[in-house]
């Protein structure tokens, strides 16, 4: 090892130790990958299960503007609804949204906030809202059953009085209408990419 | 090192006297942004301490043979490569503390206490040595981060590892999870580490601070 020059050994020791990383990280990803994998399925089956009215399969069709995911029950080919993953900006950084809609696209069947880094105690109410005892996620639960059409509204400081109403969050105003600003832009994409797939018969 | 410590020594001086965060203020980043539940920080203690565990293992085996000029590119190979183990373990088998630590498992490998025990000590001592060394500073810097995530997680959300303590009659310290809250404790702690070594120790204070920076 002596009798190489510097520049060989320093070539020569970086290169095994660069082989001997990559090796390890190979294998080790081809045991942690089917795991993993596993655990970003169940995550999102769960997200489709909470957002969308009862079914027993989804099917997923890719489409202009992303996946959706179709559930339906067995024995029948009407879809009891359309879940499609709604990805946006929030207050500070990228909010990733389940959001399931009826097969007619025209109210909502429940959003779920997958992933957010909103102010903690504030933002995160679009998640879970600790400080409500009695009903923690009272904002993502009223999302069920609105209208999307003309476009759906978070109110500040006023009981939601139409069927396309929500109530903002107090101390979290942007956050409360980022939610309500991606899923009105993402749903009319959805809505364009469904009807151009042909509609819900296909 | 002039001095050999024993080994006993070399162990414990990272959990009070050097220990990484009260002492050396090393590794800041993480201790400040993932402490707000204590979970969070035992989980961070814990991935760090096995990163640590892993390089001084493989630095102190090849600390001969790794030329002095590639020394550093060699290390944050090593270490790149044990953060990535750690951070496809936890996705793996501990999803939701992967997710709730999202980016700062990755940037363990850019922590400062691990290239400097690498730099500092596992580049100059044995194996033996520098896992007893390296266990002793991981541990320390769970304590820390533990301790830091119980007392806010206490008073910004009235629970320890995740179990409410505090009943509805306590309103939540907002600040105290989010980032003010982590300067504020990280602070107070320091000085309390600080005021109790100046007020206990009969010996003078440890010298050989100039070769852990």
């Amino acid at each position: 090892m002596s009798k190489l020059s510097i520049s060989t050994r320093m070539i020569l020791v970086l290169t095994l130790i660069t082989v001997l990383s990559g090796g390890i990280l190979a294998g080790w990803d081809m045991f942690t990958k089917p795991r993993i994998e596993f655990h970003r399925l169940e995550a999102l089956k769960t997200a489709i299960g909470e957002v969308l009215p009862a079914h027993d399969q989804y099917e997923s069709r890719e489409t202009e503007s992303g996946t959706l995911y179709i559930g339906t029950n067995t024995g029948s080919d009407q879809p009891v609804g359309i879940a499609f993953m709604a990805v946006g900006s929030g207050f500070q950084g990228e909010l990733r949204i389940m959001v399931g809609l009826t097969p007619d696209l025209t109210q909502l069947t429940g959003i779920k906030v997958l992933e957010q880094i909103e102010t903690p105690g504030l933002g995160t109410k679009i998640v879970v809202d600790p400080s409500n005892k009695q009903d923690p996620f009272w904002f993502p639960a009223q999302f069920k059953g609105i209208h999307v059409a003309p476009e759906i509204i978070a109110l500040k400081n006023a009981k939601p009085s139409t069927n396309n109403e929500v109530q903002g969050i107090t101390g979290a105003t942007i956050s409360s209408k980022a939610v309500t600003r991606i899923l009105n832009e993402q749903i009319a994409n959805v809505k364009a990419a469904w009807t151009t797939k042909g509609g819900p018969e296909s | 090192m002039s001095t050999q410590l024993s080994l006993k020594a070399e162990f414990v001086k990272g959990l009070w006297r050097e220990n990484p965060v009260l002492a050396s203020l090393l590794g800041l980043c993480p201790t400040l942004a993932v402490t707000n539940a204590a979970m969070n920080g035992l989980a961070m203690g814990l991935a760090t301490t096995f990163v640590l565990l892993m390089s001084s293992l493989m630095i102190s085996a090849l600390r001969n043979f790794i030329p002095y000029q590639v020394r550093i590119a060699g290390y944050i190979v090593i270490i790149a490569t044990f953060v990535t183990v750690a951070d496809r373990f936890l996705a793996a088998f501990l999803p939701e503390i992967s997710a709730t630590l999202g980016p700062y498992i990755p940037l363990i490998v850019v922590n400062c206490l691990i290239l400097g025990r690498q730099e500092a000590f596992s580049s100059r001592n044995g194996i033996g040595r520098s896992l007893l060394d390296s266990l002793g500073m991981g541990l320390g810097f769970i304590f820390v981060l533990v301790a830091l995530g119980i007392i806010r997680e206490t008073l910004g959300s009235g629970s320890i590892f995740g179990v409410t303590v505090l009943g509805d009659w306590f309103t939540p310290w907002m600040v105290m999870i989010l980032p003010p809250g982590a300067f504020l404790t990280l602070g107070i702690l320091i000085a309390l580490a600080n005021w109790y070594n100046d007020s206990s120790s009969t010996t003078p204070r440890s010298t050989d601070k100039k070769a852990i920076s």
